[in-house]
């Protein structure tokens, strides 16, 4: 198991590393320059020359890069071509909206899938277990920002109950305020989530269902629900943990497109923002932290899904 | 499940569920093509003309209506079908052809290429469609070739990982070892042994990485990083009708659907592919 963490650690630093490159080579080497940013279409050569100097462009690349990977080392985002403020505060207020919406979905998702999922794969020939494996089906089909536009129009323009977007102005100051804000976010993040999730907790439960292990268990005298929590519990978790990693992921980019939805002041809105403004240290600056987080999930539910699993704990490959 | 007679019943069951989703994924993804194909020959009218009075309701002349600009909604879900064909065949096209070949080096490679190769193919797979497709938009500017080209290589990464191992064990067996010692070369290894192997399986993860495109696709444009406007894209018409969900509901709601139709079509497709690839796989897991 040491070694195993050793390795995976080792591939999640590396993976890392590999990103930020890419991230910066991708925004470098494609047609654009940063400067642009600061720049009207009148521009001046000398004006151009000025920009390119304040934002550091008329240097070569490899030395840009240096530069800013020795400020990445020391957690130093830079600062916004455009407002000059630096990029992380900026970063750490929208990850106050962010993070809760991601989490709070994700719970609800979970919730909704581990019961529907089972319902499904258990009731599989009731008209409600159809009625569920049918749902799901749908859903991983529909885009999650029309339902954040559906459920606007009926909770919100319709019955008037939630705002339709917006986040406090003094963020969290007001608890309840803010959670109004988010409960139609996560609402609908969660509902499109929890379509993908269903269908894997209903095909691991019909694995469980159907084993042979569960089978013995029953034949030696274990009641029905005993067998399932004892043993189908931990052999069905396996497939779901690893799954998790990677919908804990996707959510969070749920949330990134969700919050342009609902105009909430978010990571997303930040990188479009930035995108549209050519402003490049914003862009690294969420893409960092975006990547950051989307690497480490994966690295939890890799050790996770270890941890749960002994056999798995024999092979050391770093790469599965 | 544990008599025969139960099991054979099942699986019959489950053949009739396949060849009704594989219809059924036909005659949506079929609507699509079909409406796409119809407008490159004829429009109800000009996609750019204001043709009518503002947000008006569906009817005879506007058969969906109108937009906030009085332009025909028809016409623009129309061009809509076939952006949201082309963006997906083109991504699968472009995500095809180099994850197949990465896929094969891989497998076919020594193994520290093949670590390597894998390695970074872990590290793209981690780096999820939406964001790549950000980060080069963001760079070379929304356009419908940056959109392609972004989703084409994200799917790239999924493609070569599943090529690799579906190789991997492809190159096991003892027919290869049989094609090898009877002194077939490599290439012709690859075109008569490996590619009719694992296309089954490959294809049909073809079929789900295209609607995956054309969600991608759509969220790209809702957040206007799609192609830029006179490309009526399903996810802009969304964006623009989004204000006036209640006074014109039907625009708001018209696109979402036909986005629903093709992308559940192409998995009812995939799905129903996935039965004549593994004829083993029992019941509609």
């Amino acid at each position: 198991m040491t070694n195993y963490l050793l390795r995976r650690s080792a591939f999640l630093l590396v993976s890392f590393l590999i990103a930020m490159v890419a991230i910066f080579v991708l925004l470098r080497l494609l047609p654009g320059d940063p400067s642009n940013a600061l720049l009207s279409v009148t521009a001046t050569p000398e004006q151009i020359a000025a920009a390119q100097a304040q934002v550091g462009a008329d240097r070569p690349v490899f030395e840009q890069f240096l530069t800013w990977f020795a400020q990445l080392t020391r957690l130093d985002l830079g600062e916004s071509f455009i407002s000059s403020l630096p990029v992380w505060p900026e970063i750490a207020a929208r990850l106050a909206v962010t993070v809760p919406l991601t989490l709070m979905a994700f719970a609800l998702a979970l919730v909704i899938s581990l019961v529907a999922g089972f319902v499904a794969a258990v009731k599989a020939d009731r008209w409600y277990g159809i009625l569920i494996s049918g749902i799901s089906q749908l859903g991983v089909a529909v885009p999650v920002f029309w339902v954040g536009i559906l459920l606007v129009s009926v909770f919100s323009v319709g019955l008037r109950w939630l705002p339709s977007s917006g986040f406090p102005r003094d963020d969290w100051a007001d608890p309840s305020d803010a959670l109004r804000s988010l409960t139609l976010p996560v609402i609908t993040v969660a509902l499109v989530m929890s379509a993908s999730l269903t269908r894997y907790v209903r095909s691991a439960t019909l694995d469980v269902v159907g084993s042979d292990y569960l089978r013995s268990a029953r034949a030696q005298g274990s009641g029905y629900t005993e067998a399932l929590w004892r043993h189908g519990l931990r052999n069905g978790a396996v497939p779901i943990i690893s799954i998790l990693g990677i919908e804990l992921a996707t959510t969070f980019l749920g949330a990134v497109v969700v919050e342009s939805v609902f105009g909430l002041p978010g990571l997303g809105s930040m990188l479009l923002k930035a995108i549209e403004q050519h402003d490049y240290p914003n862009i690294q600056g969420v893409l960092f932290v975006s990547t950051l987080v989307v690497l480490v999930i994966g690295f939890a539910a890799d050790v996770a899904q270890r941890l749960v699993d002994p056999r798995l704990r024999v092979s050391i490959s770093g790469n599965r | 499940m544990s008599a025969v007679l139960i099991a054979s019943t099942d699986v019959a069951r489950a053949r009739r569920h396949r060849s009704w989703t594989l219809l059924s994924g036909l005659v949506l993804v079929g609507t699509v093509v079909l409406v796409a194909l119809i407008s490159l020959v004829w429009l109800p009218y000009a996609p750019a003309d204001t043709t009518g009075t503002r947000l008006e309701a569906p009817s005879g002349t506007h058969w969906l209506g109108t937009d906030k600009l009085g332009r025909d909604l028809a016409t623009q879900l129309m061009i809509g079908a076939r952006i949201a064909l082309v963006v997906g065949l083109g991504s699968v096209v472009i995500g095809a052809i180099l994850g197949i070949t990465i896929g094969l080096t891989a497998a076919f490679a020594a193994s520290w290429l093949d670590d390597t190769i894998s390695a970074a193919l872990d590290v793209v797979i981690a780096f999820p469609v939406l964001l790549l497709a950000m980060l080069i938009v963001a760079a070379q500017g929304a356009s419908l070739g940056s959109v392609i080209v972004a989703i084409g290589l994200a799917m790239s990464a999924v493609v070569a990982r599943l090529t690799r191992v579906l190789t991997k064990r492809v190159l096991g067996e003892q027919f290869v070892t049989a094609a090898r010692t009877s002194g077939t070369r490599w290439p012709g290894i690859v075109v008569r042994h490996i590619l009719p192997n694992i296309w089954p399986t490959l294809s049909v993860n073809l079929a789900l990485q295209f609607g995956v495109a054309v969600l991608a696709e759509a969220s790209l444009s809702y957040l206007g990083l799609g192609a830029p406007p006179p490309n009526a894209s399903w996810g802009r018409l969304l964006q623009e009708a989004q204000g006036t969900v209640i006074t014109a509901p039907v625009g708001a709601i018209a696109p979402g659907i036909a986005l629903i139709m093709l992308v559940i079509g192409v998995n009812f497709i995939a799905d129903g592919l996935r039965d004549v690839a593994d004829p083993a796989r029992k019941g509609s897991r």
